[in-house]
């Protein structure tokens, strides 16, 4: 009983006789609130400052709107692609011996190190309509650059690093015991797959598909060079708010900033609602 | 027995043809979506031959660019150094309150758009910002200057070195600090003689990532930088508005020299991987 007291009494030095909690913590509460919070404050006070009709005037515009539906719309197809490709590529880096293996497995991870501006040109230069790919696309009726299909592109190259690296780790570690189990029970290869693999690797699917679509709602810099950035056909929200701020309108900037973070919270937690249940077994 | 284990491996696995099927396809995927644009930046920029990319690069816009990016990256990287060694001690040896609270504030950048990273100092710190009107009057520039960049990238960078400490620490536990504070060492000593060993390639690894993403910003950066020709551009917007001018040699002769430091900031993450991957948190791999 006195335990119990002991540890409501004293929640703040539980760990032991080590010190340095009051230098650390104060350093990491302060530079979080200089850095991020007191920043991201600044932008709901100035949205709240709008209120509700003015923000809505500015977010209910047909431009916002387009822009918005464009980087989710985008972004969620970029994310779902990624995902599959991704789970096809983290299984055959796991599961199969290739030459050259190791070196393919680096590579996925160069989206994370390659600059936005510079990934940003590099698929312009290929997609475009005189590019190496582009000009292959175009023969065959598909226009990539300069198109909604462009910001897919670079949503794709930007995302595929997390449905990898979310997917492969778990892979690994999944026991070769239970796909035995069902194969000597008599399933085929397929319904081991579908049945047995698929629903383990369902949390580290969605994981990936939220850390990509994440990343792709608010990508700016690789999509601008290739989206041609046309307002309502291929003007992402970003982009948009870097417009309202070249014209010194803060207001609108904040609306639509606002508008895209509320978006994107309630979709991420209700992704990550549905990644507990998935991985505690409540679905499927 | 070879036969029937042969069998149970059939039984586990795909035929023959089928792995071939999907190895092929997944280094088909790789080479188009991954190893193309690298191959682009590599012939586009080589182009116009060794004089142009040396012109292109040595140009002094460019130079200026090169020096602004190095001085931001000098300044944010062992900020965050220090944030992130700060946070991840309080995180992984204390228990306190809201410990969840400031481990999901922390990723919290992660979740938010470069640009809007930018737009809230341009709120704060923009000639119609909260303090707009003070820093007009004492001649301080922050927004379209140096120290704006240096704000929004260390916003945009903010979790790299804690997300690598803190899983690491964490899984550490406390036993060797504690062990060494009853032989009577100060908490210094305790964290050099300690805690920094076992951390160090974890610090380097989240370093690099940090760095590499520091270099490379580019919404942030863009919102804050006012594009101001050899003052605020750091070397990605140098790489836009050399694209947004058709001199698309040099856009890419200078997007090389980035390119250069991602294929180097992959070569020591390999390394560190592949040579010190045990004293690494495998939990945070992903950004």
């Amino acid at each position: 009983m006195s335990a119990v007291f002991a540890k409501l009494a004293h929640p703040w030095r539980q760990a032991g006789p080590l010190p340095g909690l009051g230098l650390t913590l104060g350093i990491s509460l302060t530079w979080l609130s200089l850095i991020v919070l007191i920043p991201l404050l600044a932008l709901l006070i100035k949205a709240s400052g709008l209120g509700v009709h003015g923000w809505w005037a500015i977010a209910s515009d047909a431009r916002v709107w387009a822009a918005m539906k464009l980087s989710f719309g985008t972004a969620l197809l970029a994310a779902l692609i990624d995902t599959v490709i991704g789970g096809l590529i983290a299984w055959v880096l796991v599961r199969y011996r290739f030459p050259a293996r190791s070196f393919f497995d680096a590579l996925i991870d160069l989206p994370f190190a390659l600059p936005t501006a510079v990934a940003g040109i590099a698929l312009t230069a290929i997609y475009a309509g005189n590019g190496w790919l582009g000009h292959w696309l175009e023969l065959a009726g598909l226009k990539v650059a300069y198109t909604p299909v462009g910001i897919i592109v670079a949503l794709l190259f930007i995302g595929l690093p997390f449905t990898v690296r979310t997917v492969q780790p778990v892979l690994e570690n999944l026991h070769r015991e239970h796909e035995e189990a069902a194969a000597s029970l008599g399933a085929s290869r397929f319904t081991t797959l579908w049945r047995v693999l698929l629903p383990q690797l369902a949390p580290a699917l969605l994981t990936g598909f939220s850390l990509a679509f994440a990343r792709g709602v608010g990508e700016y810099g690789s999509v601008i060079f290739i989206a041609g950035n046309l307002p309502y056909v291929s003007e992402i929200a970003p982009l948009l708010i870097v417009i309202k701020l070249d014209e010194y309108d803060y207001a609108g900037a904040t609306a639509i900033a606002s508008l895209m973070l509320a978006t994107s919270f309630l979709i991420l937690f209700a992704l990550n609602t549905l990644q507990r249940r998935l991985s505690r077994g409540q679905i499927l | 027995m070879a036969r029937s284990s042969e069998r149970a491996d059939a039984a586990i696995s795909e035929p023959r043809w089928l792995r071939w099927l999907l190895i092929a396809i997944a280094i088909a995927l790789i080479l188009i979506v991954v190893v193309l644009p690298l191959a682009v930046v590599v012939v586009e920029a080589a182009a116009q031959g060794w004089a142009a990319y040396q012109n292109a690069i040595l140009e002094s816009d460019t130079l200026a660019a090169i020096w602004l990016t190095l001085l931001v990256a000098t300044l944010c990287v062992p900020a965050n150094v220090i944030f992130g060694v700060a946070a991840a001690w309080a995180i992984s040896k204390f228990r306190f309150p809201g410990k969840g609270l400031l481990l999901s504030l922390i990723d919290l950048p992660f979740s938010v758009s470069p640009v809007v990273a930018g737009l809230v100092f341009v709120l704060l710190f923009g000639a119609q910002g909260w303090f707009g009107e003070w820093l007009k009057a004492h001649e301080i520039k922050i927004i379209f200057a140096t120290p704006g960049i240096v704000l929004a990238t260390f916003f945009v960078t903010f979790p790299f070195v804690a997300r690598e400490l803190i899983p690491l620490m964490q899984q550490q536990g406390q036993d060797q600090e504690e062990a060494a504070a009853s032989l009577g060492a100060s908490g210094w000593q305790m964290f050099w003689r300690v805690t920094f060993p076992n951390v160090r390639w974890a610090l380097l690894y989240g370093v690099l990532l940090c760095n590499a993403r520091a270099m490379g910003e580019f919404g942030a950066v863009s919102v804050v930088s006012g594009h101001i020709r050899g003052l605020t551009n750091t070397l990605p917007l140098q790489v836009e508005i050399l694209h947004n001018d058709f001199q698309t040699a040099a856009a890419f002769a200078v997007a090389s020299l980035l390119t250069v430091l991602a294929l180097i900031t992959l070569g020591l993450k390999l390394w560190l991987e592949r040579r010190h991957g045990e004293s690494l948190a495998r939990a945070a791999r992903t950004h």
